[in-house]
This record gives C-alpha cells, sequence and structure tokens, in this order.
C-alpha cells in the first residue's frame, strides 16, 4: 500500500457455507480517485462491499481505511453505524434505499445525524435550542440544500422522497450519501435503470463529487460507458478472483478481461464462464 | 341531551389517558415491529411513582397545588422513563436478532416482573389519594340536571394537549424525530448513514415511558386509587386503542384513544356498566376483521 492509497483491501476471503463468493481477493484504491470493481453478475462484488460496509464479516483478510490525516481504521473490526461515523464510509444501493415517507431535505439532514447530536449535547441542549446547536442545524440545513441544488432537486425539497422519478431518487441517494462527508463513497450500480442520457449525467456528477471535495469513490457497475469514462482505475472480477487490474485503456485492452467479460455482451460471458467453469 | 353531554366531556377525559399509553405502544410498534406488553405495566408503575412523590412532597410541606403537580409531573416521567429504558435494555435489545415470537413472550414477562415487583414492594391492597384537585364549573343545567366539566378534566385535556403537541414537534421537527422515523423505515440503511440505531430505539422507549407516567398520574387524579394490577386492563385498552387508530400511526394512537374512552363511557351510561370492557374489547375484534389496517394506518409493506 502506498500513501496514496485510501483503501486497502488484503487477502479479503468470504464464504457462505460452501460457497467462496470472494477469494483472496487483494486491491487497493486511490486517494481522491475513482476505482471500479467490474465483472459479470455473481462474480462477488456486491459481496465485497457488503464486507467494506460491515454487512458481512469477511471469513479472512483485512480491510483497511486510511484518511487524510493518516489515522487508520479496519473496517471488519468496526460494527454498524461505527463504519459511517468513524471511519466516514458511505454507500448507496443497487436497490434503491431512500426514507420513501419523509422529505427530501429530511432525507439529507438524517445524514448529518452525528454533527447534530455532538452540537446537540446529545440530545439535552438540542431540546433546549441551545444557540450551538441551532447554528448547526442551519448550517445541516444549508449543506442539505447545497447538494439539493447540485443535483437539480432543490424545487422538490418539502416532496416525499418516494415519489421521485427513477432516476432522481438515484441522484438523491448519491447526494445524501454526501451529506454524511465520507472519506470513501461506494456506489453499488448508480446506472442501474438509467438511460444514456442520465447515466451521462451521473459520470459528470461523479466527476464533479470527485474533484470539489476530493472525495475517494469506489464504484461497481455494469454500464461501460460510464466506468469507462470516469474510472481512474479498474479491478475485474470473476467468481470472486481478481484476474485484471489496471486503467481504463489496459482493461480494455487485457485478453483476459475480453475473453471473460467484455468482448461479448454480458449474458453471453455469463454463459460462457459457468460453461468453462 | 345534557346526559349525553355530560358522558361526552367523561369520555373524552378517560379517552386522553388511554390515548397517552396508546402512543407508547404505537411508537415501539412502528420502530422495532414488536408489541411491548409491558407497556400497561409502565403506566402503572407511573401512577406509583406519582402517589410516592404526593406523599414526600407533602410529608416535606410542600403544598401549593400547582408546585406539587409540576414536580410530581417531572419526578414520575423522569423515573418512569428510566424505567422504560430499562425493560428495553435488558429484556429486548439482547433479543433484537433473535426470532420474531422472543421479544414478545420477553414483554409478556417483563409485564408480570413489573406487577409483581410493584405487587411485593408497595403491597397488594389498592392505594387511595385525597382528591387534589377540586372543584369544576356547572356548565348548563336542565330539569335538575348540571352538567360539570370538573378542574381535573380540564387538567387531564390541557395537559394532554400540550403534552401532544410537544410530542409532534419532537417528532416532526427535531433531530431525533428525524432519526425515529428513518429507523421506522429502514434500520439498515440509517446506520449507514451513522444513526446510532439501538439509542434510538432506547430513546423511543423513553419518551413513550414518559407519556404513560403522565397517563399514570392522570389516572391517579382522576380515580384517587392505583394498584399493582391496573396495567393490565388500562393496556390491554389502550392497545385496543393503538390497533383501532391503526398501528404505527402516532395521530391514530390518539384517535384510538379517544375512541376507546367514548366507546367505552358510553356504553356504561346507556347501557351497562359491567359490560363496558366488552364493548371496548369487541370493537377490537371488529376492527381487526373488518379493518385490519386500523383507521389511520398503512398496509403493512413487507420489507426486503
Amino acid at each position: 500500500m502506498t500513501g496514496s492509497d485510501i483503501l486497502e483491501v488484503t487477502h479479503l476471503s468470504m464464504t457462505f457455507g460452501g460457497i467462496r463468493a470472494v477469494s483472496d481477493l487483494s486491491f487497493t484504491a486511490g486517494r481522491g480517485a475513482i476505482t471500479a470493481l467490474i465483472g459479470p453478475n455473481g462474480a462477488g462484488k456486491t459481496t465485497v462491499f457488503n464486507c467494506i460496509t460491515g454487512f458481512y464479516k469477511p471469513t479472512t483478510g483485512m480491510i483497511r481505511l486510511v484518511h487524510d490525516d493518516n489515522r487508520d481504521f479496519l473496517l471488519e473490526r468496526l460494527f454498524d453505524f461505527r463504519i459511517a461515523k468513524r471511519a466516514r464510509v458511505a454507500r448507496t444501493f443497487q436497490n434503491i434505499r431512500l426514507f420513501s415517507g419523509m422529505t427530501l431535505l429530511e432525507n439529507l439532514m438524517v445524514a448529518q445525524h452525528n454533527p447534530l447530536m455532538r452540537a446537540s449535547g446529545f440530545t439535552v441542549l438540542g431540546l433546549f435550542g441551545a444557540p450551538g446547536y441551532r447554528a448547526a442545524e442551519r448550517a445541516a440545513i444549508d449543506r442539505a440544500r447545497h447538494w439539493l441544488d447540485r443535483i437539480g432537486l432543490i424545487a422538490r425539497a418539502d416532496d416525499a422522497a418516494g415519489n421521485l422519478p427513477y432516476g432522481d431518487q438515484r441522484r438523491l441517494e448519491i447526494a445524501r450519501a454526501m451529506c454524511t462527508e465520507p472519506a470513501l463513497l461506494c456506489l453499488d450500480e448508480p446506472a442501474a435503470g438509467l438511460n444514456a442520457r442520465e447515466s451521462e449525467a451521473l459520470g459528470e456528477l461523479l466527476l464533479s463529487i470527485r474533484g470539489d471535495t476530493g472525495t475517494s469513490l469506489l464504484l461497481i457497475e455494469h454500464d461501460m460507458s460510464v466506468v469507462m469514462g470516469i474510472s481512474d482505475r479498474i479491478v475485474v472480477l470473476d467468481h470472486g478472483v481478481r484476474i485484471a487490474e489496471g486503467t481504463p485503456k489496459e482493461i480494455r485492452d487485457d485478453p483476459r478481461v475480453i475473453a471473460a467479460y467484455l468482448g461479448s455482451d454480458e449474458e453471453d460471458a455469463v454463459a460462457e464462464m459457468e460453461g468453462s467453469a | 341531551m345534557d346526559y349525553f353531554a355530560q358522558q361526552l366531556i367523561n369520555g373524552i377525559a378517560l379517552g386522553s389517558i388511554y390515548g397517552l399509553i396508546a402512543i407508547g405502544y404505537t411508537m415501539v410498534y412502528g420502530i422495532v415491529g414488536m408489541i411491548n406488553f409491558a407497556h400497561g405495566d409502565i403506566f402503572m408503575i407511573g401512577g406509583f411513582i406519582a402517589l410516592i412523590s404526593f406523599l414526600v412532597l407533602v410529608s416535606i410541606g410542600v403544598t401549593a397545588v400547582p408546585v406539587v403537580l409540576l414536580l410530581v409531573l417531572i419526578v414520575a416521567m423522569a423515573t418512569t422513563a428510566l424505567y422504560g429504558w430499562t425493560v428495553e435494555r435488558i429484556a429486548y435489545r439482547p433479543l433484537r436478532h433473535s426470532f420474531r415470537l422472543a421479544p414478545m413472550l420477553s414483554a409478556i414477562g417483563m409485564s408480570f416482573v413489573l406487577s409483581n415487583f410493584s405487587q411485593v414492594s408497595q403491597g397488594a391492597r389498592i392505594k387511595s389519594i385525597a382528591p387534589i384537585i377540586t372543584g369544576g364549573y356547572t356548565l348548563f343545567e336542565t330539569g335538575g340536571f348540571a352538567v360539570r366539566l370538573s378542574n381535573i378534566q380540564i387538567f387531564i385535556v390541557l395537559t394532554t394537549v400540550a403534552l401532544l403537541l410537544a410530542f409532534s414537534w419532537l417528532v416532526g421537527r427535531t433531530r431525533l424525530g428525524r432519526d425515529m422515523r428513518a429507523c421506522e423505515q429502514d434500520q439498515t440503511m440509517a446506520a449507514l448513514l451513522g444513526v446510532d440505531v439501538d439509542r434510538t430505539i432506547s430513546m423511543t422507549f423513553v419518551i413513550g415511558a414518559a407519556l404513560a407516567s403522565v397517563a399514570g398520574l392522570m389516572y391517579l387524579l382522576y380515580y384517587g386509587v392505583v394498584d399493582f394490577f391496573m396495567g393490565f386492563v388500562a393496556g390491554i385498552k389502550a392497545f385496543t386503542a393503538a390497533v383501532l387508530g391503526g398501528i404505527g400511526s402516532l395521530p391514530g394512537a390518539m384517535l384510538g384513544g379517544l375512541a376507546i374512552g367514548l366507546i367505552e363511557t358510553f356504553w356504561a351510561a346507556y347501557f351497562s356498566s359491567e359490560y363496558k370492557d366488552v364493548a371496548a374489547f369487541s370493537i377490537l375484534i371488529v376492527v381487526l376483521i373488518f379493518l385490519p389496517t386500523g383507521l389511520l394506518g398503512r398496509p403493512e409493506v413487507e420489507k426486503v
């Protein structure tokens, strides 16, 4: 691991019963970079995400996250909300998980729980409307409005999140994750279900997030136009094993990747690999 | 007409008490999806703590009624909230990820623990207290029947309204309220955004217990008695109220509470007071058959 890496995954294995979803996987994600994790369906990409964000405890292996100030966190040892709170890892889901009954603004406010919690003196001061808490609440609303503005949904701030069209929900989920001020943002198929124009806009949004906030991004994506267009590095998984790693150009030219994945259309590739296994 | 007006007043006062307890049931159901059967006993504990605080205050010579009421209210809410927190911590949290029936069984057990604890520590006899809020107004009088609005009824309704306003502000406008609603919808996602779900659930129990303790205090003032077993029937009725209003819905709980209070009062007034509980529970059965989501409830959506 070099000093410029934010995330280091070492010898990660995850076994479910007799099935090895991820097998001895090692890779790194650069600080302030966009790293894509690609591979056919069932390659273990989401399992890796679930290990990083604490849903699964890895069978073996180490997941180390290093902040700008060199503090490091072993994610496999952090539980539950502490991964978001201490290590500052945020995540979005393949199937959108907004708080659909709450407004857009409220969704983004929940994401700022921790600064507000500190400012409210663990609820007590907040109840009495202490000035510090009011200021923090205003700052949180400003940040939420900033992100709503950025994803073009400021006009709908007080609508229920569940009433948004699909593409807007995707962007809202990203904005919500960004409101936690993450050091690492993990996006699980952010372009799924988007049309070509929306995918392009998504790519631009992700690039601008990286450019403006310096947040490191880790991305699972099937849409190759997005992956090739914005990634700094790509890690290719197949059957839980890393088969290639490199820049988009290297990956595009890698014969193993072409054979396994890119050369044919995705379903054919899966069928081929299942045939050869 | 006069008789009807009088029963309406009585029913609203009683319904306010049920409503405050029902909110605790519905909140807990909303956030952890279990029926906290010990909640009725938390209400009973609230009544006892109110009684004990009254006696202590009077014995140290505090007699100004508003001061006494305020102090008792604060002490009862704080102490009962602590009970609510403790019950969640020792009886429910360890079973959070267990099979679905486990916390419910634990809740029934906790209900027995609390009522038996009161029986052992406070005695099995009914405890009574002299009326603290007395007097009232005669609204109108016709044919020898006076419709009276007593001060205690005014106190109950005003306190309930004030608590409901504070409570809806808490749920709708504060960080804690947002966290609670977020946890209600998707606990995993809330945790991923850095929300301490366990702590939020604890706070739900604390708030529910505090509201129930106020109901306990009102019951004590209204009827002048408490006993270790009163939590059972009151709890089941408040649960009925929560189901009637639509379990998980906060306005529904209050509405259901008022409905149960009115049904019970009118039944006792016009038919038979022996069968008033039967009337209340028949409502539960009818609601479960014809309106399973209650008056304001949403249909249950199974989460993936």
